[in-house]
This record gives C-alpha cells, sequence and structure tokens, in this order.
C-alpha cells in the first residue's frame, strides 16, 4: 500500500541571486501530522516552507528549481494559480503580523477578499476560526476592538483564527512561538496537536523540545541539505546521522 | 582634560541652545507679521473686494479666493496623480535600474526652483497650449511643482509600511491590488495626507511661477471660469510691499502675508486632525 503523501519535494533547489540556499531537497510531508523543521539559523528551513505557499514569489532575485508536488500537481507548474494556493496552504508568521484592523475584520480578511458577502456566513465562520483557535471567550465582547490590544500570543493566535478561517489544507507555520513566552507558547503547542485532527501543519522551530513535543515526524536541515528525517521520537531518541544526533546534544546551533 | 560628564553636559546645552535659536527666529517671524499687519485685518479686510484708487476701502477678497482657487486646481492636478504614480512606483515596479533612474529623476526633480516650473508653465501651458495666463495654466504650472514632492512623501509613508502586512495579506490568497487596498492604504493614508497637503501649502505660497501664467494684481471681478486671469495673496503682497505708492501698503502687505500663514497653518492643523482622529480610530 502506497502511503498519502500531502507534500512532496523534489529535488528542490533555491537561490537567492547567486548564493543557493536549498541543495536539492527531497521531503514527503503526510497528511494530517506536524512536521518539524529544525536546524541552526540560516539552514534554510524558512526559505523551504516559503516555497511551499510561493512566498519567496515576492522577492525579485529568487529562484527555484525541482518540483514541489500538492494534490498531485507542480505548485510552481505553468498551470499553477497563486491566489488558489495561498488559500489552501495558509501560513503563521514569526512574528504576530495582525492587519491594522479589527479582531473581527482580522479574521474576516480572507473571506472578504474572496468576495464572501453574506454577513451571517463571514459572522459564523468567523466566530468557528476563533472558537478553533482557542481565542474566542477572550475576545468575544470586544471582536470591534482593534487586533493591536491583543497580547502577543492573543495576537498569534488571532494570525492562526485567520489562517484557518480560509478552511486551508496544510498550514505553515515559521517559528510561530519564538516572540513568545512559555505560557503562550503552551497555549499555541495545544492548539496546534488540536489543528492536526483536520490539517496538515508544518513548523519550523529553533525549539527542539518544542519539536520533540508536538510534532509526528522531524526534519533536520544543516546549510540548506537534509541530513535526517523520520519520525520525530525515533529522530530523537536514535538519531541514524552523527550531524543530527551532535545538533540533538546540544553541541551546536 | 574634559571629562565625560562635562562633555555630556556642554554637548546637550550646545544643542538646547540651538533648538531655543531656531524657534525664536520662526517666533520672531510670525510676531513681525502679526504685529505688522494684524491691524488692517478685519472682516472687511477678508471679504470685500479690493479698492484699487484707495487701498483702505476694500479688502483682499479676490486675492484670497485666487489662491483658493488655485489650491483646488493644484490638488486636483497633482494629488491623484502623484499618489497613484507613487504606488505604482513602490508597490508594482520591478526594482532595476529604470525604476531607480526614475526615482533619482524625480527625487531631483522636487529640488527645480519653483521659477523654472513657472517659465515651463508659460512656454508650455500658457502659450503653445494657448491657455494664456489663467487659472488652469496656474493650477497646472503648480501642479506639475508639486507633483514630484507628492510623490516622493508617498512614496515615503508607502515604504514606512511593515512589510509583514503585504505577506500577510499575500498568504491568505489576496491580489496585490487587495493588498494595496485594504492593508497598504490604510496604513499609509495619514502620511500620504500629510505630504499631500504641505506640498499644497508650499503651492499656495509660491509667487515666481504663477506671475508668469496669469496671476494678476488687480481684476475687478472674480474669475469666472479657468481660462481668466486671477488674484492670488501671495502676489498681491509682493505687489504692495514693493510697488505700491499707497502710505498703508505695507500695512496691507504684512495684513494679506498674516491672511495668508494663517490659512496655511489652518491647512495644516486640519491634517493634524485628521491624522488624530485616524491614529484613534485604528488605537495605533
Amino acid at each position: 500500500m502506497r502511503e498519502k503523501i500531502k507534500i512532496e519535494f523534489k529535488n528542490t533547489g533555491f537561490w537567492y541571486g547567486s548564493k543557493q540556499i536549498l541543495f536539492g531537497v527531497n521531503l514527503k510531508i503526510y497528511p494530517k501530522k506536524i512536521t518539524a523543521l529544525i536546524g541552526p539559523s540560516g539552514c534554510g528551513k524558512s526559505t523551504l516552507i516559503r516555497c511551499v505557499n510561493r512566498m519567496n514569489d515576492l522577492i525579485p532575485i529568487a529562484k527555484i528549481d525541482g518540483r514541489i508536488i500538492y494534490n498531485n500537481e507542480d505548485i510552481y507548474g505553468k498551470n499553477a494559480d497563486i491566489i488558489e494556493l495561498r488559500k489552501k496552504i495558509g501560513m503563521v508568521f514569526q512574528k504576530p503580523n495582525p492587519f491594522p484592523m479589527s479582531i473581527f475584520d482580522n479574521v474576516a480578511y480572507g473571506l472578504r477578499i474572496q468576495n464572501m458577502k453574506d454577513k451571517n456566513i463571514i459572522k459564523q465562520i468567523v466566530r468557528s476560526s476563533l472558537e478553533k483557535a482557542d481565542l474566542w471567550t477572550e475576545v468575544k465582547d470586544c471582536l470591534n476592538c482593534s487586533a493591536f490590544g491583543l497580547s502577543g500570543g492573543q495576537q498569534q493566535r488571532l494570525c492562526i483564527a485567520r489562517a484557518l478561517a480560509n478552511d486551508p489544507d496544510v498550514i505553515l507555520m515559521d517559528e510561530p512561538c519564538s516572540s513568545l513566552d512559555p505560557i503562550a507558547t503552551a497555549k499555541i503547542e495545544v492548539l496546534l496537536k488540536k489543528i492536526k485532527r483536520e490539517k496538515t501543519i508544518i513548523i519550523v522551530t529553533h525549539n527542539m523540545q518544542q519539536a520533540k513535543r508536538i510534532s509526528d515526524y522531524s526534519c533536520y536541515l544543516l546549510n540548506g541539505k537534509i541530513i535526517e528525517y523520520s519520525k520525530t521520537e525515533k529522530m530523537f531518541i536514535n538519531p541514524r546521522n552523527k550531524l543530527t544526533k551532535d545538533y540533538l546534544d546540544g553541541m551546536f546551533g | 582634560m574634559v571629562s565625560e560628564h562635562s562633555k555630556q553636559k556642554i554637548y546637550f546645552v550646545f544643542f538646547q541652545s540651538t533648538m531655543i535659536l531656531s524657534v525664536a527666529i520662526l517666533l520672531f517671524v510670525l510676531i513681525f507679521i502679526f504685529y505688522g499687519g494684524a491691524g488692517v485685518v478685519n472682516l472687511n479686510f477678508l471679504v470685500n473686494m479690493w479698492s484699487h484708487r484707495e487701498i483702505t476701502q476694500g479688502g483682499i477678497f479676490p486675492a484670497i479666493f485666487g489662491t483658493f482657487l488655485l489650491a483646488v486646481g493644484v490638488s486636483v492636478v497633482s494629488i491623484p496623480l502623484g499618489i497613484c504614480t507613487a504606488i505604482y512606483l513602490n508597490e508594482y515596479a520591478k526594482e532595476n535600474l529604470l525604476t531607480r533612474t526614475i526615482k533619482l529623476a524625480i527625487r531631483n526633480l522636487a529640488g527645480v526652483p519653483s521659477i523654472v516650473y513657472g517659465i515651463f508653465g508659460l512656454a508650455f501651458f500658457a502659450l503653445f497650449l494657448k491657455l494664456g495666463g489663467s487659472l488652469i495654466a496656474a493650477s497646472l504650472t503648480l501642479g506639475c511643482m508639486t507633483l514630484p514632492w507628492i510623490i516622493t512623501a508617498s512614496e515615503e509613508s508607502l515604504k514606512a509600511v511593515p512589510n509583514s502586512f503585504r505577506e500577510g495579506s499575500y498568504a491568505l490568497g489576496a491580489t496585490k491590488w487587495q493588498t494595496i487596498k485594504t492593508n497598504v492604504l490604510p496604513h499609509s493614508f495619514s502620511g500620504i495626507m500629510t505630504g499631500a497637503i504641505l506640498g499644497l501649502s508650499r503651492a499656495m505660497g509660491e509667487t515666481a511661477p504663477i506671475i508668469m501664467v496669469g496671476a494678476t494684481f488687480f481684476i475687478a471681478h472674480l474669475p469666472s471660469s479657468p481660462f481668466d486671469k486671477f488674484m492670488a495673496m501671495p502676489y498681491h503682497l509682493y505687489i504692495l510691499a514693493t510697488q505700491h505708492s499707497s502710505p498703508y501698503a505695507r500695512e496691507y502687505a504684512l495684513g494679506t502675508a498674516l491672511v495668508l500663514v494663517a490659512l496655511i497653518f489652518m491647512l495644516n492643523l486640519g491634517v493634524f486632525a485628521l491624522r488624530y482622529n485616524l491614529r484613534k480610530k485604528k488605537a495605533w
């Protein structure tokens, strides 16, 4: 029986101008699992996930080759629709980036840009998204308040709710907890485990313990190459590669 | 050997005195205009037609009206065009040699003396396009002059929009235009407006270019079409101050200057209020 695969990187290479960031990455992302990308700063983790929703397209000097297959189609193929892709593959950034508008409008943003007009449906989705992001009880009395009044952890959960409102298939997370305190981080981790029942999550993290706690698969990247990729428990207990072991043991990084 | 502590003190006092000096100079200018001109400013001065023979009999209403019409004309010409150009340059244009050259050229144009725009306006709008000396020729001339200022100011405020907003919006599947409309513009709106109004208020005070394209010291009637000549405050006060024979001319010139300064001040106050309200609404 063939394993189900959500996203597959096939020999993906990536350049910023003449500087190569990723070297022949082959990686299979499994559905409804959390895959953690770990590795030292500058190893290409963020670049790798930013290839998946084509955020790197915004950088004029970026160049990519190889293929990334999602739903049996190359997301860099000729007929690929970037807008559709980004609706299906949501993203949460390192620093919470709520828009300068109310909490409600932040979550409704994705719906409104898709020209959804029905106010009742929008209200329902905003509510259910905030509930899924464990934020509803905290903000339900002040949906029209500015999103900037929220704490960092709340802002990040708002960004998660905003991504969930699009009902994405995959959620990419680029060090979502790096600017949060341990309590806010714990809340997000609980949330991610809940979300993975329905969605595929790829998370970049600097925090080994976080990768160990929440991820099903872990991928260790070093200098733009995949050193090891396996089930998280396997990697953390018994890494195959010495480089992985050194990193996990805190020898460097 | 001066100790770091004394140095710190010396520099503090130094910078503080420069600040006090600057403020004093500016205050002196204001007080000078106010003392010289306040005596003639009354309702009569503000709402009456200009009386050419006996200047104390009339007011400067036509000049105020002319300057107001110019401001409207300039706004229509350069504010929308300038803002849209800035949006293109900052949001759409690829960063390459051509874009950089264009940006540099615009910045240089912002520094070209206004008299140069005046001679261009005279040659192109007044003579070549046969608009003559008229409100529309003057509006277009001042519009050209303010265009680079408005583009530059708008570009700066667009640049100040954090990229994380754009990324967040794109990541939700927004198109470029949706991102600009719902995130970039609301965020930069107050900065763009400030730049536009500052440009506008500088244009309102310009004398040199409008002399060449239709400003007149005295006409007996208000302009009734864009192709009419007009009176304007800066030129009016220039003639009063330098060429008028009435013994009251100096006082009237300062009175006109006072009204001009007050108008520009109110315009800026308006922007300030607008910005304050926007900021309060967003709780920034």
